[in-house]
């Protein structure tokens, strides 16, 4: 995917990578290091949580706890690419966007997942995609990472419970 | 997604008292990443989008009252301050009555301040919506002992076993009753000083260390929470006069470069400069008192995020919840 990435932008030159709070983040982090290995360029990280921009705010039960926003540097003019684990309705993307539009005017947006489940509620499709997986409505498809969750793994599972 | 918020904090925030050493570090935590918002070129989250929110302030007020309108701003709500004088109050409307005026209005959360204690409690009973304590009485100003908290834990990295003295007026003051009780929930050292006339007689029933001489004060404390002499208080007869204050009670650097330790300096503001801080204390090294201040906005979206919406009729309704 960091391959994809840098091919994708033609280069590291004005490349921001913003991890989506909170697996995204860490994806992004491992995608920033996978460059800098690979190219020898140092990219800034950034992160991003969307809790105070997401459409369903007013009808959700206890408020969600929001995590830390950090963008590193100026993206006027640079190339972001938004990084998550699993893209699914498109809603947290919908809100990155106006998230990121709050912090200037990038000169483009692209779109890194980890899985695309499909299930869009919104016209959003991502730019590079780590796997394709088939999932019905019913289902839920969790990234784990090693940082936060002991391991790294994608868990398909029956149950729709709250995360 | 995010986890759902452990310890919600109910309908409306009338004060620290009631509050759960949880809820309390519950609305401490939510303010970390408000902080960032304040910092950004466009200052301002769509979090609370439709939202009307009713500033009532029956007593004067600067920086409480600014502070609340840009977190309000800053979440997008929209707002409408009223003040006592120039309103319908002049008139001669009861509390109530005014509220459910604007309650007709549809609006949906009220932030109150009020001459006399108790006032928000009253409101909050008897209307719908959220209701949040700005400084009632002598009662509690709950946001003022967040945003102290905050400041210290800011500054300390921790609260628990933190040793706080609140130094001056703490008979008339709100500021050091929601200082008391929050920071004693969350495992932090109180002290109080002060003259005795200024200090309430049932102080033991706050159970906190009091001291007599604010040399011993600063001696015991990590920080000091120096509260505002009242000015309209002199004319009372509770002390003989601002200099003498002064002399006896006033945080003067001389006496903190006797401390064994570093003495942090709070302030709730407005200051009397030269009566109960001097000046190069308020503005040395070791005053967070602006920090108190730029906090103070960070906390009151916290708060109204904290309290907003979160219907849980709806909230079934809209478990789609994806990505």
């Amino acid at each position: 995917m960091a391959d994809e990435i840098v091919e994708l932008n033609a280069g590291t030159d004005d490349l921001i990578i913003v991890g989506i709070q909170r697996r995204g983040v860490q994806l992004a982090a491992r995608i920033v290091s996978s460059i800098a290995d690979r190219e020898k360029a140092k990219v800034p990280l950034g992160a991003l949580d969307i809790t105070l921009y997401r459409d369903d705010l007013q009808t959700v039960g206890p408020r969600p706890v929001v995590g830390p926003t950090d963008i590193p540097a100026d993206v006027d003019g640079r190339a972001v690419v938004i990084v998550d684990d699993v893209l699914y309705t498109g809603r947290t993307v919908r809100a990155a966007l106006d998230e990121l539009a709050d912090f200037g005017r990038p000169k483009r947006i692209a779109l890194a997942v980890l899985i695309d489940r499909g299930g869009r509620e919104l016209p959003i499709q991502p730019d590079i995609v780590g796997k394709r997986v088939e999932c019905a409505p019913g289902q839920r498809i969790d990234v784990l990472v090693e940082e936060l969750d002991e391991r790294d793994a994608v868990v398909l599972s029956d149950r729709e419970e709250s995360a | 997604m995010s986890g759902a918020a452990a310890a919600p904090l109910g309908k409306d925030l009338l004060g620290l008292e009631p509050l759960t050493a949880e809820q309390i570090t519950l609305i401490l935590d939510t303010a970390e990443p408000f902080k960032e918002i304040s910092e950004r070129a466009i200052k301002k989250v769509p979090t609370l989008r439709g939202a009307t929110i009713v500033n009532l302030f029956f007593e004067a007020s600067t920086r409480t009252r600014i502070s609340f309108e840009f977190a309000e701003k800053r979440l997008s709500a929209d707002t409408v301050n009223v003040a006592s004088t120039g309103s319908s109050v002049q008139k001669g409307e009861t509390l109530v009555d005014t509220a459910r005026n604007l309650e007709a209005m549809r609006i949906d959360m009220v932030v109150i301040r009020h001459g006399a204690s108790g006032a928000a409690q009253f409101l909050a009973d008897r209307i719908e919506s959220n209701v949040i304590n700005a400084g009632d009485g002598t009662h509690e100003h709950p946001t003022q002992g967040l945003l102290d908290l905050l400041t210290l834990r800011d500054h300390f990295k921790r609260l628990d076993g933190l040793k706080v003295c609140i130094v001056g007026d703490v008979l008339h003051s709100r500021v050091a009753r929601s200082n008391i009780w929050g920071l004693k929930k969350v495992g932090a050292h109180v002290a109080v000083c002060g003259p005795r006339s200024l200090l309430p007689n049932a102080i033991d029933e706050l159970d906190v260390e009091v001291f007599d001489r604010v040399e011993d004060a600063i001696d015991w404390a990590d920080a000091l929470n120096v509260l505002r002499l009242q000015l309209e208080r002199m004319q009372a007869g509770y002390i003989p006069s601002l200099r003498e204050y002064n002399r006896v009670f006033g945080v003067s650097r001389e006496r903190l470069e006797r401390a064994p330790r570093d003495v942090v300096i709070l302030h709730p503001g407005p200051m009397n400069r030269g009566v109960e801080i001097d000046s190069d204390v308020a503005d040395g090294p070791f005053s967070v008192i602006l920090d108190q201040v730029t906090n103070g906005v960070a906390i009151r979206m916290a708060v109204l995020y904290l309290l907003s919406g979160g219907r849980p009729e709806l909230a079934e309704a809209a478990k789609s919840g994806g990505r």
